[in-house]
């Protein structure tokens, strides 16, 4: 059988928080959940979105780290910053492409996404995939992905004039062959519309 | 505040070859002086002293090398910078003392992660420390014992040759100087054991372990601690049979554990203090101005910070700039994870409708 890669697809995220209990199972950062899902915009789209480490080939995060605290496993998983040498500046945190380390103030350390390296490493899924209902999340093989996807799978990206390349895949249109990121804000929603007692969006944005 | 210098001028192992030089010298230069011109050195310990001359080669040139880092560099002169401000200094100086009560006498901050780690970490850290502070200045000759002319029961103890007082054989005080080393090992043995016990139950920290990383250093400190007390229990309770053989057999492991100092996971008792820098470096940027994301307009780091990120990314030849003219660098993180998502949104909407109408 083919590796096993990992796959995201944010438009298939459909906001359940799954991945975001799953993940505080694993046994690398027991307790503490390294995903993040994004709300986009509560009062525009209901649209959410996961991310996981992305696994830079040349990650950025330990590029920038003074302690040289952050080490990549021989098959290209990024770990959390070694325990001894993090010094907890949140470089890293500040400097990822992907907005994906996470400071711990509690334990003055980085960590972040491993790709549940203690289920990872022998072959098994992430948590976060194994618990994904709408296949935004997934570890499967190539051939898997493109035969049960509409898109193909990349993992090229451009910031600006940063090339970095991914062990993790997005999905993508078929005509595409690198994800060239760029801002986007989506337009707001116009503040002459009256208030509707009924729109729960709005509720859940006043009650943050 | 003009931001340091973060190319490196000279070939960096030559830099880091000097300063291993220059840490050698001034311990020989250290030896000689506090051993009164070796008058107070005691020869049965040239070994050890002499793998200190090495292991001091070795924390130069490895610190000096780290020190080349642009990241690290430039915290380095900033930790310096804002630590040394001199209508800081008194208000730095009794934050230093909180944190190093906090940080390097109690580690709280490895309390907080696990309390085997801490129960762990604590009895090492300060097993280590213990033995070190007798260990090197005996090898040094910095310090040593001699019994009184007058009476063979009085021990008289000097520093640099300087007499630091006397205690007469039988007491307390005489008890804890002979054992202080079996003490220190037995705090050691105490820490290896529960760091063993914590990793032989912890799955997590199967799967990121590696044995020349995380065991060796444990098997190091256990072989110094054990032969240390073999040596204690040889005299005390065997008449001294095989003490020559186990003094050499704790000497190696004393040796080989001080030449790996420099490049294994020791090397973090030197490069860790660097956090202390941090704090003052966070202290002050929460002080100043704080930096706005250019997409949400949210402050999320201070403005000192992402200039010095901006500063070190060019040095590392990251080049985060947009198209637009702005820079990447002032997009936050929860912002970055908000536009990947609309990013690949676009590329779907840029192919038109969806044929299966979902």
């Amino acid at each position: 059988m083919s590796q096993r890669e990992f796959f995201i697809d944010y438009s298939r995220c459909i906001g359940c928080q799954a991945c975001v209990q799953a993940c505080a199972e694993c046994d690398t950062h027991r307790g503490t959940s390294m995903i993040h899902l994004e709300t986009i915009e509560r009062l525009d789209s209901v649209q959410t979105a996961p991310q996981v480490c992305m696994h830079c080939e040349n990650p950025v995060c330990a590029r920038v780290c003074p302690a040289d605290a952050i080490k990549k496993t021989p098959d290209g998983v990024v770990q959390s910053s070694l325990k001894p040498r993090c010094i907890a500046c949140s470089n890293c945190v500040v400097s990822c492409p992907f907005g994906v380390p996470k400071y711990m103030a509690e334990f003055e350390q980085m960590m972040k996404c491993d790709m549940c390296y203690d289920r990872s490493s022998v072959g098994k899924k992430p948590m976060c995939a194994a618990v994904c209902p709408s296949g935004a999340l997934t570890f499967t093989t190539m051939e898997e992905i493109q035969r049960t996807r509409r898109g193909i799978p990349v993992n090229s990206w451009t910031f600006g004039e940063e090339e970095v390349k991914t062990k993790v895949y997005v999905m993508v249109p078929r005509e595409v062959d690198r994800v060239n990121v760029d801002l986007i804000q989506i337009a707001p929603t116009p503040s002459a519309l009256p208030a509707d007692p009924y729109d729960v969006a709005l509720m859940l944005e006043v009650q943050q | 505040m003009k931001p340091p210098i973060t190319t490196p001028r000279i070939s960096d192992t030559a830099h880091a070859m000097l300063w291993g030089l220059i840490a050698a010298m001034t311990l020989i230069v250290g030896i000689l002086a506090g051993s009164r011109g070796l008058r107070d050195f005691d020869p049965a310990l040239v070994s050890y002293a002499g793998a200190s001359v090495l292991a001091g080669f070795g924390l130069g040139y490895r610190y000096a090398m780290w020190l080349r880092r642009p990241p690290t560099r430039l915290y380095w002169h900033r930790g310096w910078q804002i630590f040394l401000n001199p209508r800081r200094l008194p208000a730095n100086l009794a934050h230093l003392a909180r944190i190093v009560w906090n940080s390097v006498v109690l580690q709280r901050f490895i309390d907080r992660r696990s309390h085997l780690r801490w129960t762990a970490h604590w009895f090492l850290a300060w097993g280590c420390i213990l033995a070190a502070a007798v260990t090197f200045p005996l090898s040094f000759g910095w310090v040593r014992f001699e019994t009184a002319q007058d009476n063979q029961e009085i021990y008289r103890a000097f520093l640099f040759g300087i007499p630091l007082g006397s205690f007469h054989l039988g007491t307390t005080i005489a008890e804890l100087t002979f054992n202080i080393l079996d003490i220190a090992a037995v705090m050691v043995l105490i820490g290896v054991f529960f760091a063993l016990w914590r990793r032989g139950r912890d799955h997590g920290a199967w799967s990121v372990q590696q044995f020349s990383n995380d065991m060796l250093p444990l098997i190091f400190l256990f072989a110094i601690s054990i032969t240390g007390l073999f040596l204690t229990i040889s005299t005390h309770l065997m008449r001294g049979i095989y003490y020559g053989f186990l003094s050499q057999l704790h000497a190696i492991t004393v040796i080989l554990t001080l030449l790996y100092l420099p490049f294994g996971k020791f090397f973090h008792i030197f490069q860790r203090p660097a956090q202390l820098a941090i704090d003052f470096y966070k202290q002050d940027g929460a002080a100043g101005p704080q930096a706005g994301c250019s997409r949400c307009g949210q402050p999320f780091a201070s403005r000192m910070h992402i200039d010095d990120l901006k500063t070190i990314q060019a040095a590392l030849g990251i080049r985060y700039q947009l198209a637009d003219g702005t820079h990447y660098q002032d997009v936050c993180p929860a912002c970055r994870r908000k536009n990947l998502a609309l990013t690949q949104d676009g590329l779907w909407k840029s192919q038109g409708p969806n044929p299966r109408g979902c």
